[in-house]
């Protein structure tokens, strides 16, 4: 029988809850502003001898990853957590994390990448991954955060999977904030996530292997990316099954995106992360005023669920895109590029618009959200739609 | 200690068929270590570069140990990262508690004095069970010769050319040992790949403490020094015999002088030169304007002989 | 040879190769020849000889075989030996000298 435990605690807390419950073999952190709640509550776990995990304190985030990458190799369940720099000094291992097909699960506090150097959130550094091979994860509150975490895990070690995970939270906003969270207990979240059965372990000593080959000079190194690339897309599969029994045991809904209002909606706003309850809202507001306004949430960003939006989207007649992140000189953020680009498949052309929110930790006031319908209702009654993307509420 | 007869019982943990230049140094550093490190399962890594690319170009490996390359940077944590989850699969009593494993992290110098230094550091100081071997052949000859903070004073190399205004590298060969010294760990040695028995002696030592242990190995690399492929030996004897590359060790903190040094200093220290004048990445020192610069590197190597003499209570 | 078959490597797919890259085997470079490097071999005086295994503590390619704690009767594996004389410039009694090559070798995958 599952117990559940209502707590009120911030979205960092929970993760380190999840993952003492998910029972890794090794952790390997760094600290760092707004993840650092993670490791440190996880710290805690290590000195009470709640955990049998190796805490691996690190000396800079490479070395945590590479600490993790080669953890894992060795055959051990491993996650870890980080954010912002952190995350941006990591990049190559990024890469080859997901390149040796090793299912770390690794939390993410979003959080503006310098410069000018900023702690606030937005989404910058995880789309700054967004092509580094790992499925990515996006929560709304700290009971997301919690559930994606456990279900990462889950996911990242399926054998069909075999891919890491960025589990990704919202820098303050959902890290720091106190909120209600239903957590699961300890022997349902076990029997969920399962024994860890690695495979190409460098310990198991009797059948020696070699990670980390060179595949160049005419290797199959094309044939590796395509594997990748294949593990990536059944991990679409994975993840709704895996989320359907999870949400089967929490009575918590949990899908590739989450919509609302959309049934009939004109006027829609797809959106990423905490910012998304703003949205809604508005758009409850705006309903009562006789706008039919609607909400997408991305809750999965790799593997992007491109048909379940263009199918959420079917019969919209103007779309805002808002992205907490820029992408220098693209036609859009890059929620917006790969919307539109799924857009193209849509049986109807839907003008959509690119509006980057809330860099730094900048406000997402609901005035501006409604901006943002007010735009789109524009469009809607014949206005034209703007040729470049749109700064909100930026000066 | 084992002698050589003993030595031949033991598996070769590194295979024929590597890609390795004839005559490199490093592939003879890696036989020789893995010889010492007896009976027990070894784990091994190496960071990126000539050794790790030479040794594992898919789909053939020579290693018969589990093997993993990470990247370039990172071997000490890689490394740290796989002795982890031994320790935590051990916790998860997935892996039986008296089980013995070692683990040994490779780098050349320039994945080691400069790009892996700090992650070496990291590793060293939070005390993993594992030696980390630093192959020293003086620069990055994976990228082409390029010059390392491992590459001795006057040396030519591609990213320290000889020229009207420039006679090779500027700077210093930086002292790397003492700096790994100074995290106190229970084992650190310097060594040559020519002086098999000091070498294999403080691999077996470095693999029995408890702890991290690091070996600095002089590692010839015949393609970087412009020496003649069947000198790599012999060129790197007369680095230990000039006292360019001096032998010792700091076990538990304790400094001494090693047997293949010792030995040189009571025979009578050779002149550098010998040993910088089998090799064509020093020719250029022999040209009379250069004289100055040549009596410096002399001059160098004898300050750092006083300094180790002085650590080693000499 | 190595229990990892890759005979028919050039035509898998992209679903056929381990997983990450991986090479499911150890020491399987033993199939690979290095042997084609060399422009000389080294040859061994049986007289002079003291099975002192210098040659062998120093030999950079795993290529000195040896035997009941002495010099294997074929010696040298000619399929990795790259040629490169350390034997011979160390052999403390002049017992292994180099010679041009000129000896059949198996092609080199």
């Amino acid at each position: 029988m599952t117990e559940k435990r209502t707590v009120a605690a911030t979205g960092n807390v929970v993760v380190a809850e999840a993952f003492r419950q998910c029972a890794p073999d090794v952790v390997a952190a760094y600290p760092i502003t707004p993840q650092t709640t993670i490791v440190e509550e996880f710290a805690k776990f290590v000195a009470q001898g709640r955990v049998h995990t190796e805490y691996v304190t690190v000396e800079s985030e490479h070395s945590a990853m590479s600490a993790c990458v080669g953890a894992s190799a060795a055959g051990a369940r491993v996650m870890t957590a980080t954010a912002s720099q952190g995350l941006a000094l990591m990049w190559e291992e990024l890469h080859i994390a997901s390149g040796m097909r090793l299912p770390i699960v690794m939390a993410n506090a979003n959080r503006a990448l310098s410069a000018p150097i900023n702690i606030h959130c937005d989404h910058g550094d995880a789309m700054g991954a967004r092509d580094a091979g790992w499925v990515m994860l996006f929560a709304e509150s700290a009971q997301e955060a919690y559930d994606n975490t456990i279900i990462s895990l889950k996911v990242a070690e399926d054998p069909q999977v075999l891919l890491p995970v960025l589990t990704c939270l919202d820098g303050f906003i959902t890290t720091h904030s106190i909120e209600r969270v239903d957590l699961l207990d300890d022997e349902t979240v076990e029997s969920f996530v399962g024994e860890y059965e690695p495979q190409n372990a460098l310990l198991d000593l009797d059948n020696p292997v070699t990670h980390g080959a060179f595949a160049g000079l005419g290797g199959p190194f094309f044939e590796f990316k395509r594997a990748q690339r294949d593990a990536m897309d059944r991990s679409k599969a994975v993840i709704e099954r895996e989320s359907a029994a999870f949400s089967k045991i929490t009575e918590r809904p949990f899908g590739l995106i989450e919509t609302f209002m959309m049934d009939d909606a004109d006027v829609a706003i797809v959106i990423i992360g905490s910012a998304s309850g703003n949205a809604r809202h508005v758009a409850r507001e705006l309903r009562s005023e006789g706008v039919k306004a609607g909400v997408v949430k991305v809750r999965c960003f790799r593997p992007f669920p491109g048909a379940e939006i263009v199918s959420a989207l079917r019969g919209v007649k103007a779309v805002a895109v808002l992205d907490r992140a820029e992408s220098f000189g693209a036609q859009g953020g890059p929620l917006f590029l790969e919307t539109r680009s799924a857009m193209y498949d849509a049986a109807e052309r839907v003008p959509l618009v690119s509006y980057i929110y809330g860099l730094g930790g900048s406000d997402v006031r609901l005035e501006l959200v409604r901006e943002v319908y007010t735009d789109l209702s524009d469009i809607v009654a014949g206005g034209s739609v703007p040729d470049s993307l749109v700064y909100l509420g930026s000066r | 200690m084992p002698t050589l007869r003993e030595l031949t019982h033991r598996e070769d943990r590194l295979a024929g068929g590597h890609r390795l230049c004839a005559g490199c140094g490093a592939s003879i550093a890696v036989r020789q270590i893995l010889l010492a490190a007896g009976e027990e399962p070894v784990v091994t890594g190496c960071a990126t570069g000539c050794l790790e690319v030479s040794t594992t170009i898919y789909p053939y490996t020579s290693w018969k140990t589990p093997f993993i390359h990470n990247a370039f940077e990172n071997s000490a944590a890689t490394v740290s990262g796989v002795e982890a989850a031994f320790k935590g699969l051990k916790a998860a009593g997935k892996i039986p508690a008296d089980k013995k494993v070692k683990f040994v992290a490779f780098g050349g110098d320039g994945g080691t004095y400069d790009i892996g230094l700090q992650s070496l550091s990291g590793a060293m100081e939070r005390g993993h069970d594992m030696v980390y071997v630093c192959y020293d052949n003086g620069a990055y000859m994976n990228t082409g010769i390029q010059r390392s903070s491992g590459t001795p004073k006057g040396a030519w190399a591609t990213t320290s050319e000889v020229g009207k205004a420039q006679a090779g590298k500027i700077q210093k060969r930086k002292d790397l040992t003492s700096i790994i010294a100074a995290h106190g760990i229970p084992y650190v040695a310097q060594a040559s790949i020519s002086h098999w028995k000091d070498l294999t002696t403080k691999a077996e030592k470095a693999f029995a403490v408890e702890g991290p242990a690091f070996l600095n190995v002089l590692a010839t690399c015949p393609r970087g020094w412009r020496s003649p492929y069947n000198k790599s030996i012999e060129v790197a004897k007369l680095a230990v015999e000039t006292g360019f590359w001096p032998t010792f060790e700091v076990e538990n903190g304790i400094w001494s002088l090693s047997a293949p040094s010792v030995s040189a200093e009571r025979r009578g220290r050779k002149p550098v030169t010998e040993f910088l004048q089998m090799q064509g990445r020093f020719k250029h020192l022999f040209k009379p304007e250069n004289a100055e610069l040549l009596a410096e590197i002399q001059t160098d190597v004898d300050d750092y002989l006083t300094y180790i003499n002085g650590r080693c209570g000499g | 040879m190595s229990n990892w078959d890759i005979s028919k490597i050039d035509s898998w797919k992209s679903a056929q190769f381990p997983l990450g890259a991986v090479i499911p085997a150890g020491g399987n470079s033993d199939d690979y020849v290095t042997g084609g490097w060399r422009s000389e071999r080294p040859e061994r005086s049986i007289e002079k000889c003291t099975d002192c295994l210098i040659c062998w503590i120093f030999c950079p390619d795993t290529a000195i075989r040896v035997a009941d704690e002495k010099l294997a009767d074929d010696w040298v594996d000619l399929d990795h030996c790259k040629g490169c004389g350390v034997c011979a410039n160390e052999c403390p009694v002049e017992a292994i000298t180099m010679v041009p090559e000129g000896c059949e070798i198996r092609e080199a995958k």
